[in-house]
C-alpha cells in the first residue's frame, strides 16, 4: 500500500485543493454580489481614512445559520441605507462579515480578529446567549462595543454591550399575564436544553406562582433533537383536558414538536401554545398547516401597521426577494445599526468608544415597531405584542401594549436578583446595584 | 391496558424511525464495513427531494399522493449520489476505515454547505467549470502524447476554466441580480407538509390517538425491511452481495464483479437513506442540519444490533425505541410508586435529554457484556 508520492498524485491532490478553493470562491461570490454594492464605494474614496469599519459577527454555517443569516441580511440592509444616505460623519460604513460557525470558541476568536486585526469601531453580532457569553470577556477586557439584537433571558448588563432585543419583562412576562387572563391557569413548559429556556422557565414558574397559575410539568429536549413522542405523551398525561403549552424550544426541534402535536390530535383549541422563538421565518419553515391558531410573543411582527414598518418590509423585499419575510430579531438588528449611527453622530467620533457609549444613552429611533429609546441600562424600551398565526403564515396581532415597555434586565421574580438594577449613566451605580 | 398499548406504540414509532434510518447504514456499514458519516446527509437530501416533489406536484391532481412519488424520487436521487460518492471517493479508501470516516465526514460538511448556498449562479458556475475542464481534458486525452503533457494540461486548464467560470458567474450575478443569486433552499429550513390524509390520527379508546404519520412510517419500515430481505436472499445480485461480504477474494476468483457489487451495495444503502429522509420529513424539520440529528442514533442501532446482521438492527431499533420511550415518558413511575426513592430516580431521568443519557449508559453497559452486539457474526469471516 505504500506508494511513492509521485508527480501524478501531487497533481491530483493539487487539483482537488484548487477545486475546493474554486468552490469556496464561488460560494463567497454570492454574498459579494448582494452585499452593499461594491460600485457604491468607488476606488477613489476607498482609502482607509474615508471609511468606518464595523464588524458583523454571526453564524453563517452550522446549526444556528438557520436564524442568523437573515439577521445579517437586515444589518447589511441598514448599512446600505445609511451609506446611500451619505454615510456617518461623511464617511461610508464598511461592514466586515465574519462567520461564527455556530461554535462558541470560534465566536470569541473572530471577535478578537475583528477588534485587533480589522480595527473595527463596533461589532454587531451573536444570537444565542452562549455565543454572547463566549465573546463577553473579550469585549470587556478590550473595553470594546457589541450590539446584540436578540431577545434573551436577561440577568446580564454589561457596559460593553448594547441589547436591542427584548429583556424578559418585554416578552415573556407580559405573554404569561396575557395567557393567564385569556387561556387558562395550567401551564406545561417545553424547552430546548440550554441557558435561555432554563432561565426563562425559572422566571415563568416564579411568575405563575406569584400570579395564581400552576406549572403542571416541565421538559427539555437536547438542542436540535427531534424525538418528541415522550414529551407529547407527558403533556397529554399532565393536561388531559387541555391547557397552555409554553414553548421555548429553539431551532429544528420546533418543527418536530408542532408536526407531532397535531398528529396526536392536540390542536390549539384545547392546547394553545405560546412560543418565544417562532417568528415569520420559522412559520415558513415549519409549515403554516401545523401552526395555525398558535401564539407567539414578540416586539415586532411583519404585520405591524406603522409607516416605518411598511418602509422596512418594502426595502427588505426589494433587496432580497418578494418571498422573504422580516421578523423581530431582524427588526432589532436593523434598529441597532441606526442607533449606533445616531450615537456616533452625536458623539462626533466613531473611534472614541467612551464618548459613543455616553451619547448612545437616550437616543430615540422611530423603529418599525414604534418609537424606541436607549435606556441607561443599555437595553431599549420596546413594544410588546402577541400574535396568532393566520392562514398566510403571518401573525394577526391580538394584543399590543399602548406604550413602549421599559427594560428590566435583572429579574424581579428571581430571588437572587430581586431588587437589583443597572444604570451606566451614573458611574457610581454601574451594572448591578441595589435599588433603594 | 391503554397505558401498555401507549408505551408499545410509542416505542414502536420511535423504533421504526430508528430502524428505517439505520437500514441503509446496516447495509453499507454492516455488509461493506464502510463507516459512512455522510449517511445523515443522504437522508437530508432525501428530505429535500420530498420538498421539491411536493412543490412540483402542488397544483396538479397528484398533490394528495405526492408522498409516493417522493419516495421513488428520493430513492433514485440519493442512490445516484451514493453511486457518485462510491465511485468518486470511497472506492479509493476500502480497507482504511479511519480515512473513510474522515473523508465521508468531509463530504457531509460539503453537502450541508452546498444545500445552504446552492443557487442558479452557483450551479451555472460549477457546470461551466466541469464542462470546460473535463471537456478540455477529454479532447486533449486523445492526443498520442497525452501521458507526457498531462501535468501541463491540468496545470493550465484548471486555473483557466476556474477563472472563466468565476468571471461568468460573477457577471451573471451582477446583471441578473436576485434571479440567479437567490439560494434555492437557503439556510432556513423548508416546510414539508404531510398530505391531508396523513394528518390527524386514528382515535382509539381512552382518548388516545395514533398519528397517521407514525402508522405510515411503521408500514414503510416494514415494507423496506421485507424489500431488503427479499433483495438480499432471493435475487441473483443479492446472492452476489452476500458472497462478496463473506469472502471477497474467493468471490472475485469465481467471476463475481466485486467492484460492481460494491457500487450497487453502496447505492442501495444510500437509496434507503433517501427513503428514510422522506419519512423523517413528515415528523421533523427539513433543514441542512437534519442529517446530524440522526447519524449518532443510526450508528448506535447498528452497533448494538451487531454489525452485518439485519435482524440485529431490527431488534436493536425496537429495543432502543421502547426503552427510550419508557424512560422519557416516565411510564415506569406509577409502577414503582411503592418506593419513593425509586420513583424519584425515574422521575429524574424522565426528561428528553436525561432519557438520552440513560439510554447511552445502558448501551455502554450492554456492550461491556456483548461487545459484538446482539447478534454477532460467527465463523471465520469475523477475523477477516
Amino acid at each position: 500500500m505504500t506508494k511513492q508520492f509521485g508527480r501524478r498524485e501531487f497533481i491530483i491532490l493539487g487539483s482537488t485543493a484548487a477545486g475546493s478553493v474554486f468552490l469556496k470562491a464561488c460560494a463567497s461570490s454570492t454574498p459579494t454580489a448582494t452585499s452593499p454594492s461594491p460600485e457604491a464605494s468607488p476606488a477613489a474614496t476607498a482609502a482607509s481614512g474615508d471609511v468606518i469599519k464595523v464588524g458583523i459577527l454571526h453564524s453563517l454555517s452550522g446549526t444556528m445559520a438557520i436564524s442568523e443569516k437573515s439577521v445579517v441580511d437586515a444589518e447589511q440592509l441598514a448599512v446600505e441605507e445609511i451609506n446611500n444616505a451619505g454615510g456617518v460623519l461623511g464617511k461610508k460604513i464598511e461592514a466586515i462579515v465574519e462567520d461564527g460557525a455556530s461554535d462558541w470558541p470560534t465566536f470569541n476568536e473572530k471577535a478578537k480578529k475583528l477588534i485587533d486585526q480589522d480595527k473595527v469601531v463596533t461589532v454587531f453580532g451573536c444570537w444565542t446567549s452562549a455565543s454572547r457569553k463566549a465573546v463577553l470577556p473579550t469585549f470587556e477586557s478590550k473595553n470594546h462595543m457589541l450590539w446584540y439584537p436578540v431577545q434573551y433571558e436577561g440577568q446580564e448588563c454589561s457596559k460593553n454591550i448594547f441589547y436591542t432585543g427584548a429583556a424578559p419583562n418585554q416578552q415573556i412576562e407580559p405573554s404569561v399575564e396575557w395567557l393567564l387572563k385569556n387561556k387558562g391557569k395550567e401551564f406545561f413548559l417545553v424547552g430546548s436544553d440550554y441557558v435561555f429556556p432554563r432561565t426563562a422557565n425559572t422566571i415563568i414558574k416564579a411568575q405563575l406562582e406569584a400570579l395564581g397559575g400552576k406549572t403542571v410539568g416541565e421538559d427539555y429536549i437536547p438542542l436540535g433533537g427531534t424525538e418528541v413522542t415522550p414529551i407529547i405523551s407527558k403533556i397529554k398525561a399532565a393536561l388531559p383536558n387541555g391547557g397552555v403549552i409554553y414553548n421555548t424550544l429553539n431551532g429544528d426541534s420546533n418543527v418536530a414538536f408542532f408536526k407531532q402535536l397535531q398528529g396526536a390530535g392536540m390542536g390549539p383549541d384545547k392546547y394553545p401554545s405560546m412560543s418565544v422563538s417562532i417568528a415569520e421565518e420559522e412559520v415558513k419553515a415549519i409549515g403554516v398547516e401545523y401552526l395555525k391558531g398558535h401564539y407567539a410573543a414578540w416586539n415586532y411582527f411583519q404585520t405591524v401597521d406603522t409607516p416605518e414598518s411598511k418602509k422596512f418590509v418594502e426595502a427588505f423585499k426589494k433587496k432580497y426577494g418578494d418571498d422573504r419575510v422580516v421578523n423581530d430579531p431582524m427588526e432589532a438588528a436593523y434598529i441597532m445599526v441606526y442607533l449606533w449611527k445616531q450615537s456616533v453622530e452625536k458623539a462626533a467620533t466613531a473611534d472614541d468608544l467612551e464618548k459613543v457609549r455616553t451619547a448612545a444613552i437616550g437616543q430615540t429611533f422611530d423603529a418599525p415597531e414604534g418609537k424606541v429609546t436607549m435606556e441607561p441600562n443599555h437595553h431599549i424600551s420596546k413594544f410588546v405584542r402577541i400574535g396568532e398565526v393566520r392562514d398566510d403564515g403571518l401573525f394577526e396581532i391580538v394584543y399590543s401594549t399602548k406604550e413602549a415597555v421599559k427594560p428590566i434586565p435583572w429579574n424581579q421574580f428571581v430571588a437572587d436578583t430581586k431588587g437589583y438594577a443597572c444604570d451606566w449613566s451614573d458611574p457610581a451605580k454601574g451594572g448591578k446595584y441595589k435599588m433603594t | 391496558m391503554s397505558a401498555l398499548l401507549e408505551s408499545l406504540f410509542g416505542g414502536l414509532s420511535i423504533g421504526s424511525v430508528l430502524l428505517l434510518s439505520a437500514l441503509g447504514l446496516a447495509i453499507v456499514f454492516g455488509l461493506m464495513g464502510v463507516i459512512n458519516m455522510a449517511h445523515g446527509e443522504l437522508m437530508m437530501l432525501g428530505a429535500y427531494t420530498t420538498f421539491v416533489v411536493q412543490n412540483g406536484l402542488k397544483k396538479t391532481a397528484l398533490a394528495e399522493v405526492y408522498i409516493f412519488f417522493a419516495l421513488i424520487a428520493a430513492f433514485l436521487v440519493t442512490a445516484l449520489i451514493g453511486l457518485l460518492l462510491e465511485r468518486g471517493v470511497i472506492r479509493y479508501l476500502y480497507g482504511r476505515p479511519l480515512e473513510t470516516l474522515l473523508a465521508t465526514w468531509g463530504v457531509s460538511l460539503i453537502v450541508q454547505q452546498f444545500v445552504r448556498t446552492v443557487s442558479w449562479q452557483f450551479v451555472i458556475g460549477l457546470t461551466l467549470f466541469c464542462l470546460l475542464f473535463f471537456g478540455a481534458f477529454w479532447i486533449l486525452s486523445r492526443r498520442p502524447d497525452f501521458e507526457r503533457i498531462r501535468g501541463w494540461v491540468i496545470g493550465v486548464m484548471l486555473p483557466l476554466s476556474a477563472a472563466i467560470a468565476i468571471v461568468i458567474s460573477f457577471i451573471l450575478g451582477q446583471t441578473l441580480k436576485l434571479a440567479v443569486t437567490k439560494p434555492w433552499f437557503g439556510t432556513q429550513g423548508v416546510d414539508v407538509t404531510a398530505p391531508r390524509w396523513l394528518r390527524g390520527g386514528l382515535q382509539i379508546a381512552g382518548g388516545y390517538q395514533l398519528p397517521y404519520t407514525r402508522l405510515f412510517i411503521i408500514a414503510l419500515t416494514v415494507a423496506c425491511v421485507f424489500g431488503v430481505y427479499w433483495f438480499l436472499n432471493k435475487t441473483p445480485w443479492g446472492l452476489r452481495i452476500r458472497a462478496v461480504t463473506q469472502n471477497r477474494s474467493m468471490s472475485s476468483c469465481l467471476g463475481i464483479p466485486t467492484k460492481t457489487v460494491d457500487a450497487l451495495t453502496f447505492a442501495i444503502g444510500s437509496g434507503l437513506a433517501g427513503v428514510a429522509g422522506v419519512a423523517v420529513s413528515l415528523l421533523g424539520s427539513v433543514s441542512p442540519n437534519t442529517g446530524q440529528a440522526y447519524i449518532v442514533d443510526t450508528f448506535m442501532v447498528v452497533v448494538v444490533g451487531g454489525v452485518g446482521k439485519l435482524i440485529g438492527s431490527i431488534v436493536a431499533a425496537g429495543a432502543i425505541g421502547t426503552i427510550s420511550y419508557i424512560i422519557g415518558s416516565n411510564a415506569l413511575g406509577p409502577l414503582v410508586s411503592f418506593s419513593p426513592a425509586l420513583k424519584s430516580f425515574f422521575e429524574f431521568f424522565a426528561s428528553a435529554s436525561m432519557a438520552k443519557v440513560m439510554v447511552f449508559a445502558l448501551i455502554i453497559v450492554f456492550l461491556q457484556f456483548r461487545p459484538a452486539g446482539l447478534f454477532p457474526q460467527k465463523g471465520r469471516t469475523v477475523d477477516a
